[in-house]
């Protein structure tokens, strides 16, 4: 595929290493040669220097002829009026752009493809957002997915000891909870990945994936661990664009308390958060932290622009009692280096917003991508299409499908309802299939075969 | 005097315009022949003739007036008016003083209700007329000055609304000019004064009656055509329409103006006063009904809800009707009720005191501090409605309730040197400066304040003046820096 990426910062160039990985033929456009430089000797692409809203620069990257532009520049603006300039002089088939301001994201649905041309909205910081509020509602989770609206969530989870199902075979825990459905598609020991069996044996220190409905997860988690309790109060140090978000959605249920450094932002926090407490001051100042009562917090958050503050403040806070933490991480390095260590969780913004931009450029009818352990496995979420005579997988049974090694369908959704997959599961047309891929090598299988064949069209 | 001259312009100019509201007593005296018509026909010459001479004595020195003017101009309108409003009583009861007189009209036209006179049931139809007709005209002045005028002084409740605050309040600024916000709300007030007298009606009283009170009612004055008050009747459905017309009328008249407009409720819900007006007003009404259920004063709990929800209310909203004397309940429930007075009703209302909106900012003010103890570094702004309120308006606010404070201390303590009983001193003082009436003992419900001393009355008459122009629009004018410059 032919892609243009408009914006080089953190996203595109994130979003252009994953692109150029999958094969196809990516155009950078920034208005910073040395980022643009930087990118070129990493990666085999093109870039091009000018403003990423000027035909004539659009053309230069060869508009024309692109099956798809991203917009992922700092300004919303520019987003749109590229995507509108893509759309009217070029045709370029499918334009997305990357939205942060509320304003525009509260707009009915519908008003930005129509106005501007956009077919797909995608916003980091909503997406980071909404992952940081999931693993504050499950505390145990290493990584929360939704699937369905929520109905379905895909956990990821550390095994330990004293957890009723360690040390004993995966299939017990059907006796134990004899009306609950849960498929776990994945186990990864010492980074390497399993599909688990019936007669698997989960061990201590296994990162557990499982699929539940929404009401049965703490149930399912259960077996695997302690519980936590149930996370009352949360820090949040950084009150960007990130921070506020998160204060907002959650404020009304959780004790939140946001720390920045910077006064004006502090009092425009404490104007806009109505049930948050705004702390002006620096979230590696011990003193402050101290004297915010550190050690009752269940949740530490560090949420600022910079890699090097959000580890250090996420390692005092652990250090000095916080119950969890999570730091945001926008290196990958870094993500590596920290993640099991001290810090409880690393999220990487980046990873979040490449998920479902893949959704978008993947071969089949992808509804959503979502990586997972730093892109090495994905979880796909797709729609099946055609008969029993068009397709592999529709009209048959799950034992019946030749899924390569390392997939697995772990749940189905008709109609808006989740049926956890069986063996004897019968898929039908138009169905979401909810798919795990241990690893990447195997997802263009994957997509080969749920694609609808030849006959079909 | 080149100060006061312009004011004493436009100031003639209110009180030709006053004059003609003597028509209506004096067409109803003609009417119903009550033989109270002679004392009209003077007040209106005098009236406006001494409009016509100062206008004509200071139309050389018209000019544009300035905000420092405002101040001058509401003070000399609340306090002549009613000087003139005096008139048909002084002629009428040729016993009566001018310092009883002039406490009964400042009475009506702040909306107070205290009463000086006895024997209303046989006062002639027209005079009862003329203060009730005070009340409403006192409200409706009240409302504009409110919402219009003290704003763009920069005092008062409403000054928190005024047209620079950006969000969900933006509205509230009903119209660009003042003369149209004005013609609104006097549409708004002139609307729901039809439908509580047709009401009243309604509900069993004569047509007089109906006008009367609700001339009383929409101005949240107190004033009764009978000794009695609303025990006259002893209708509960009477009761009924007082309570609701007397909520009404302590909701902010431009809340009630948006609602109308906008055809929608919604406007209730985003005022910041209307939720907890009506959750002090009608919470302490159960509260003192169960108390008094408890205390036995009345044998069952719905009786007990009758009168507790009726007076509770009256007093609450700064009415002072009453359909018991509640000066015998026991000593809780009156002195809950009268405090209660003190900040219950909305900013832009015709109710009196400090008002819901800055006994608001008031304990938002007292938790920040507190939270602030706690949390050195936080960031604490005072919010109303989801809006940060200044910190200059803050400041305002303490102030004025400082002052209010002061006042009303400085001015029990007068009464009591004077000679008057503490409870019957503070309570006075309190229902004066909030524009309730009725007080407690001396000058309860069930009596009136034609027992205090001259100079007792004079206390109750400044404090009804300081009340109801919100003391720091007085009292700026008795500075020196107001007559420099």
């Amino acid at each position: 595929m032919k892609i243009i990426i408009l914006g080089a910062g953190q996203v595109g160039a994130n979003l252009a290493e994953s692109l150029v990985a999958e094969n196809n033929d990516i155009t950078v456009i920034d208005l910073d040669t040395s980022r643009l430089t930087l990118l070129q000797d990493r990666f085999d692409l093109r870039t091009v220097r000018g403003h990423a809203a000027h035909p004539s620069v659009l053309k230069q990257a060869g508009a024309e002829d692109a099956d798809m532009l991203v917009a992922v520049t700092q300004s919303d603006e520019t987003n749109l009026v590229a995507c509108r300039i893509a759309s009217t002089l070029f045709n370029v088939p499918t334009r997305i752009a990357r939205i942060r301001s509320n304003d525009f994201l509260g707009l009915e649905p519908g008003f930005l493809a129509e106005q501007f041309g956009v077919d797909d909205v995608i916003s980091p910081e909503q997406e980071v957002t909404n992952t940081l509020r999931r693993l504050i509602e499950h505390p145990e989770a290493l990584q929360v997915l939704d699937f369905a609206d929520g109905k379905v969530r895909l956990i990821a989870v550390r095994s330990y000891h004293g957890g009723p199902l360690v040390g004993h075979e995966l299939q017990e825990i059907k006796r134990h909870m004899p009306d609950l459905e849960c498929r776990i598609p994945a186990i990864y020991r010492r980074d390497h990945g399993i599909v688990p069996k019936g007669i698997t044996v989960i061990e201590p220190g296994d990162e557990v994936f499982f699929l539940a409905r929404k009401q049965d997860i703490p149930s399912v988690m259960r077996e695997l661990r302690r519980m936590e309790r149930r996370v009352k109060k949360v820090m949040i140090a950084g009150g960007g664009n990130i921070g506020r978000r998160l204060a907002a959605q959650i404020e009304r249920d959780y004790d939140v308390k946001v720390i920045d450094h910077n006064k004006k932002v502090s009092n425009l926090l404490a104007e806009q958060l109505h049930h948050t407490l705004v702390l002006q001051g620096d979230a590696t100042d011990e003193e402050l932290l101290e004297q915010e009562n550190i050690a009752s917090m269940d949740v530490f958050c560090a949420l600022t622009n910079d890699d090097e503050d959000n580890i250090m403040s996420a390692l005092l806070a652990k250090r000095m009692g916080a119950h969890r933490v999570i730091a945001l991480i926008n290196r990958s390095a870094y993500v590596d280096l920290v993640q099991g260590g001290e810090i409880d969780i690393a999220i990487s913004p980046a990873q979040a917003t490449v998920g479902p931009l893949l959704s978008k450029i993947r071969r089949g009818d992808m509804v959503a991508v979502h990586s997972l352990r730093r892109g090495a496995a994905e979880v796909l979420e797709v729609a099946v299409h055609g008969d029993a005579k068009t397709s592999r997988v529709v009209g048959r049974r799950i034992e019946e499908i030749d899924l390569p090694d390392g997939a697995t369908i772990a749940a189905i959704i008709r109609n808006n309802d989740v049926i956890i997959a069986h063996h004897d599961t019968l898929i039908e047309a138009e169905d979401h299939l909810i798919v795990f891929a241990l690893n990447k090598r195997i997802i263009p299988k994957v997509e080969k075969l749920l694609q609808v064949g030849f006959g079909f069209f | 005097m080149s100060r006061i001259a312009p004011v004493l312009n436009v100031l003639s100019k209110v009180v030709m315009l006053f004059s003609a509201t003597f028509l209506l007593p004096l067409t109803l005296s003609w009417l119903v022949a009550d033989g109270a018509q002679r004392a009209y026909d003077d007040a209106i010459i005098v009236t406006f003739v001494a409009g016509a001479l100062t206008w004509l004595f200071t139309r050389k020195s018209q000019r544009e007036l300035q905000t420092r003017d405002g101040f001058l101009l509401v003070l000399l309108a609340w306090t002549s008016l009613p000087a003139f409003a005096t008139l048909p009583l002084l002629i009428y009861l040729p016993h009566l003083s001018f310092t009883d007189a002039y406490f009964e009209t400042v009475s009506g036209i702040t909306t107070t209700g205290a009463t000086i006179l006895t024997g209303l049931d046989a006062l002639p139809l027209s005079i009862n007329l003329w203060r009730g007709l005070l009340v409403w005209l006192g409200g409706m002045g009240l409302i504009v000055l409110a919402v219009a005028i003290l704003p763009l002084l920069g005092v008062g409740g409403m000054q928190i609304y005024k047209a620079e605050t950006p969000g969900p309040m933006k509205d509230t600024k009903l119209t660009p000019r003042i003369t149209e916000t004005a013609k609104g709300l006097y549409l708004v007030y002139v609307g729901i004064s039809i439908a509580c007298g047709l009401s009243y009606w309604a509900a069993g009283m004569t047509p007089f009656d109906a006008v009367m009170h609700t001339f009383s009612t929409m101005g949240l004055g107190g004033f009764s055509s009978h000794d009695a008050g609303f025990s006259y009747w002893n209708s509960p459905a009477i009761e009924v329409v007082a309570v609701v017309f007397m909520l009404v009328a302590g909701i902010n008249f431009s809340t009630h103006f948006l609602a109308w407009r906008h055809r929608s409720l919604a406007a209730y819900r985003l005022d910041p006063e209307v939720r907890w007006f009506l959750i002090a007003t009608l919470g302490s009404a159960v509260v003192i009904a169960i108390y008094l259920t408890v205390m036995h004063v009345y044998p069952s709990f719905f009786q007990a809800l009758r009168f507790a929800v009726f007076n509770t209310v009256s007093i609450a909203t700064t009415t002072g009707f009453a359909n018991t004397d509640y000066n015998k309940w026991p000593i809780f429930a009156p002195l809950c009720m009268l405090l209660l007075s003190s900040f219950a009703s909305c900013s832009g209302s015709t109710g009196g005191g400090m008002k819901m909106v800055r006994a608001q900012l008031l304990f938002r003010q007292g938790r920040r501090e507190l939270t602030r103890l706690v949390h050195p570094a936080a960031r604490l702004p005072v919010k109303l409605a989801g809006q940060v309120v200044p910190n200059n308006v803050i400041y305002a606010v303490l102030a004025f309730a400082f002052l209010y404070v002061f006042a009303i201390i400085i001015m029990t303590l007068l009464m009591a040197l004077s000679g008057l009983e503490f409870i019957s001193a503070f309570s006075a003082v309190v229902a004066s400066i909030n524009n309730t009436g009725p007080g407690l003992n001396q000058v309860g419900p069930a009596s009136t304040y034609a027992g205090l001393t001259d100079f007792q009355t004079w206390i109750c008459t400044i404090a009804m003046l300081l009340g109801r122009l919100e003391l720091l629009t007085v009292l700026v004018v008795f500075t020196r820096a107001f007559w420099r410059a």
